[in-house]
Parts: structure tokens; C-alpha cells; sequence
């Protein structure tokens, strides 16, 4: 008896669900991972350097496309964290500064990868997009935080120096579904291009510490 | 009153895209203050007016194998040949194609179903450069024209559309790509700026409504009219994205999207652009 209780109950409780996921259907139609890249696939074609690969996600990037309805959970966010730290490759040689003229053409440069740029040409960083920068350079974006005077107010400390090639090299393992570039674990810039950017923002003669 | 470009006044716009091509480099005020002067400076001038003229030609006389005018067949979703009010109902689903479309499509579905192109001839010059001028750009501009002033009422009842949108809002979020950008990356945050342009926020009806109102648009900087189409497919370049195609499912999934985020506002277009 309380056996058959039990399949009756169950029955109800099936049937339920099917009626509610249909009234949810109906109120938004669900377009799963699999729906959303089958329709990428048939809308975008390979042109120049950016081929249809390109609409492969890596684990970040689809946990990071989460709309603002479904946030991550801390296991989730973790496993972004943990991905991301063991990409980051520092320098072998230790030396983290390069050239802070070179940095600030970088910073400039906001082409590169596009599938209109030619790939023979070094990929810009093009830090002034998002970020204040020189104190000199006015057309600035605000996505990201004003790092004006970031060397002066931090010092060259080794944990300083480190913390910040980890940000350039792979924001998302010190914030996770930041939307920052990952400029080297993804390619963008060079472990060369990389120094000049990090003597930007530190070297004292730089005009962001100006 | 009808308004025709002159010879002069095209002279003069000519100057004011160098001229707002030069001071946004050399002058700390915003582009849209540089844009807003030049607006104040021509009154109701646009020079989508232009497009607006040829697009109004495309639209009544008789073209294509078969000989018609779209007038005579085309139904944009308000009538076979109703032109006024139709763009702001746009996109819509069409029981005879079976499809959401967006302005663009359904044009291109009367060029051939009516007229008798071939949808090759029909979308070759689907974006104008220079003197290669497109003819669906054109008719875009004379048919959102008839649409200015008019509120936006976007259909939402039928499932594809719904479909349309929640597939429009999960490719906004998509993230992929050398630099991880996805459409939400610039344009899900209120009174941000890349270098010195303001994104709108799209998530917002505020932000949605202002910049899906204001499209499609005569963009000085390039001295074309270009269409919504065309504006989400140049976002996917600059994400490093491959070629988004024209008329594709993502783009009128992403038109749906903005558009029903934008629901109820007034369209003020052809708009001017940067």
C-alpha cells in the first residue's frame, strides 16, 4: 500500500514538472550550450586570421558567459581560479621590466587579431581602451580602473612585480570573469611585449608615474 | 515639406566628417559633443537623406524578372505594401517564410519571392563601399524613415520569437575568442567609456532604447548609411570573431534581443553617428 502511495506520488510529481517545465518553455524558450553553438556555427564564417575556432569556449569562458540570472557557485568560481593560476608562466629569467617606450606604443595600439589585421604584426595591448594610463593621454576608457601612478603608489616589490605580470598574463585567476584579456595565456602579447607593458606601469621615468 | 540635399550641403558634410575626425583626436570634448554641435549646425540635415531618395525609388518602381514594385508586394508585417509604422514592429515572425525577421530579411524575402531575384543578386552589395552603393541599405533608410516618431511595438506573442530572444540574450553573453570579449564585455555597464566613446548599457531598456532607436545611422566617419545588421556584425570584428553572416540566425537573434529590450521607445532614425 504505502508503496503504491509512494508511484502515485510520484506520477503526480512527474507530471507536474512536465507541466511546469512546458509553462517554462513557453514563458522563455531554454536555448542550451549545444542549441546556442549549433546557431554560432551557422551564423559566423572564417575570415582572414580568425577561423571558427574561435567560437570554441575554453571552461572559463563558458562558465563566464553565464547570464546575470545564474552566477556561478563558489565550486565553480574555484575551479576558474585554480585553471587560471596554473596557466600563468612568469618570466624564466626573472626579469619583469622591459622597455617603457615600447609599453606605451603597446598601450596605444588597439588592432591586433582582429580578422581586418594583419597577422604578421605584433597584436596591440590597448590598455588606454579601458584603463587611464599617462597622465598626458586624455582619450582614456573607463571599463577598467585608473592605474595613473601605479608604480609610484605600489613601489617595485617582488610580490608587487609578480602579482601584477599575473594580472596582465591571466586576469582571471585573481578575479575570476574579469573582462580583462588574458594577454598571455591567450596569446595576445609576448612574454617581451608583456615586460615593456609591466615598465609602463613601474619604471620611474614612465609617464604613468609622472 | 520634402528636403533634398544640395550639391553644397553635401560639400559641407564632407567637411564636417574631416573635421570631426580631426578634433576627436586633438580636443578633450566627447564625440557626441562634436557630433551634437555639427547637429545643431545642420539643423534636421541628415545625410542619410540621400539613401533615404534612392531607397524611396527602389521601394515604388517596378524592378527584378518579374517586374514589380516592392510597394505592389512587399508586407514588412502591418499589409502587403504598408510602409509607415512597419520598421517599428520589427523583428516580427512571418507565418509564409516560417521565420523571425529583421528588416533586412524580409526585404531580401520579397526581392525574391516578389520580384523574382536571385537571393545572390539579391544580397551581393549587402554593405556599400564607396561608389559600389547597396541597394538594401538604400531601402532600409527609406523605410526606418517612415517609422520615425513612431513608438516601438515589437511582437513577442509567438514561441519563435520568444525563442529568438533567449537565443539573442545567451550569444550577448557568449564569451570566446583570442581576447574573451563577449557583446556584455562593453556594453552591460551604465556610463562607461571606450577611450572616449560611451557604451551604451544594452541590458537596460534606458541604454537599449537609446542606441536601437538611433540605428540605422549615417555614420560620418565612414561616410556611409549603415544598418543594424551591419553595426552588430562590425562588434563581432572588433571582438576578433570570425564573419558574423548577413541575415544569419545570431544576427536576427541579437536584433530580437535589442529591439524587445528597447520595446516602447521612439524611433528617431535614421540616425547620425560618430
Amino acid at each position: 500500500m504505502p508503496q503504491r502511495k509512494f508511484s502515485l506520488l510520484l506520477a503526480l510529481a512527474t507530471t507536474l514538472a512536465a507541466c511546469s517545465a512546458l509553462a517554462k518553455d513557453k514563458a522563455s524558450p531554454a536555448a542550451g550550450p549545444a542549441a546556442v553553438k549549433q546557431a554560432l556555427l551557422a551564423s559566423f564564417e572564417a575570415k582572414g586570421q580568425a577561423g571558427l575556432d574561435r567560437l570554441d569556449q575554453d571552461e572559463t569562458q563558458a562558465l563566464c558567459s553565464r547570464d546575470p540570472d545564474h552566477p556561478l557557485s563558489s565550486d565553480e568560481v574555484q575551479k576558474i581560479v585554480s585553471a587560471n593560476t596554473a596557466a600563468i608562466r612568469y618570466p624564466a629569467d626573472g626579469r619583469y621590466l622591459g622597455d617603457w617606450r615600447e609599453g606605451e606604443k603597446i598601450a596605444q595600439t588597439g588592432t591586433g587579431k582582429q580578422f581586418s589585421d594583419d597577422p604578421a604584426k605584433p597584436a596591440g595591448g590597448n590598455c588606454y581602451a579601458c584603463h587611464q594610463l599617462a597622465k598626458g593621454e586624455i582619450a582614456y576608457g573607463t571599463l577598467g580602473p585608473s592605474l595613473y601612478r601605479y608604480g609610484k603608489l605600489r613601489g617595485q616589490g617582488e610580490a608587487m612585480l609578480k602579482y601584477t605580470w599575473g594580472k596582465i598574463y591571466d586576469a582571471e585567476a585573481s578575479m575570476p570573469c574579469s573582462i580583462m584579456p588574458r594577454f598571455g595565456h591567450k596569446g595576445i602579447l609576448t612574454e617581451q611585449q608583456i615586460r615593456d607593458v609591466m615598465a609602463l606601469l613601474f619604471d620611474p621615468q614612465s609617464p604613468v608615474n609622472q | 515639406m520634402k528636403r533634398k540635399l544640395t550639391a553644397a550641403r553635401s560639400l559641407l558634410w564632407a567637411l564636417a566628417a574631416v573635421t570631426v575626425a580631426g578634433s576627436a583626436v586633438a580636443q578633450s570634448s566627447s564625440p557626441e559633443d562634436e557630433i551634437a554641435q555639427y547637429r545643431a549646425m545642420f539643423g534636421d540635415d541628415n545625410p542619410a537623406e540621400l539613401w533615404q531618395t534612392r531607397g524611396e525609388a527602389l521601394w515604388k518602381q517596378p524592378r527584378g524578372p518579374k517586374n514589380v514594385a516592392l510597394a505592389q508586394v512587399c508586407d514588412l508585417g502591418l499589409g502587403v505594401g504598408v510602409a509607415a509604422g512597419a520598421y517599428a514592429q520589427l523583428p516580427r515572425y512571418f507565418s509564409d517564410t516560417g521565420q523571425v525577421q529583421d528588416l533586412e530579411s524580409r526585404l531580401v524575402t520579397c526581392m525574391v519571392r516578389g520580384q523574382g531575384f536571385t537571393e545572390p543578386e539579391a544580397i551581393q552589395q549587402h554593405f556599400g563601399k564607396g561608389d559600389a552603393k547597396s541597394d538594401l541599405e538604400a531601402l532600409s533608410a527609406y523605410l526606418v524613415a517612415q517609422s520615425d516618431g513612431k513608438p516601438m511595438h515589437v511582437p513577442f506573442d509567438r514561441p519563435e520569437e520568444r525563442a529568438a530572444y533567449e537565443l539573442g540574450k545567451q550569444v550577448f553573453f557568449y564569451r570566446a575568442g583570442t581576447h574573451d570579449f563577449s557583446c556584455a564585455t562593453c556594453h552591460s555597464q551604465t556610463g562607461k567609456r571606450i577611450r572616449l566613446q560611451i557604451l551604451p548599457n544594452l541590458t537596460t531598456a534606458e541604454g537599449a532604447t537609446a542606441a536601437y532607436t538611433t540605428w540605422p545611422a549615417y555614420r560620418i566617419s565612414e561616410g556611409e548609411f549603415r544598418t543594424m545588421e551591419w553595426r552588430i556584425q562590425d562588434c563581432f570584428r572588433q571582438q576578433r570573431l570570425p564573419q558574423l553572416k548577413y541575415l544569419s540566425p545570431v544576427a536576427i537573434a541579437l536584433t530580437e534581443y535589442l529591439a524587445r529590450n528597447a520595446d516602447g521607445g521612439v524611433i528617431k532614425a535614421p540616425g547620425l553617428k560618430r
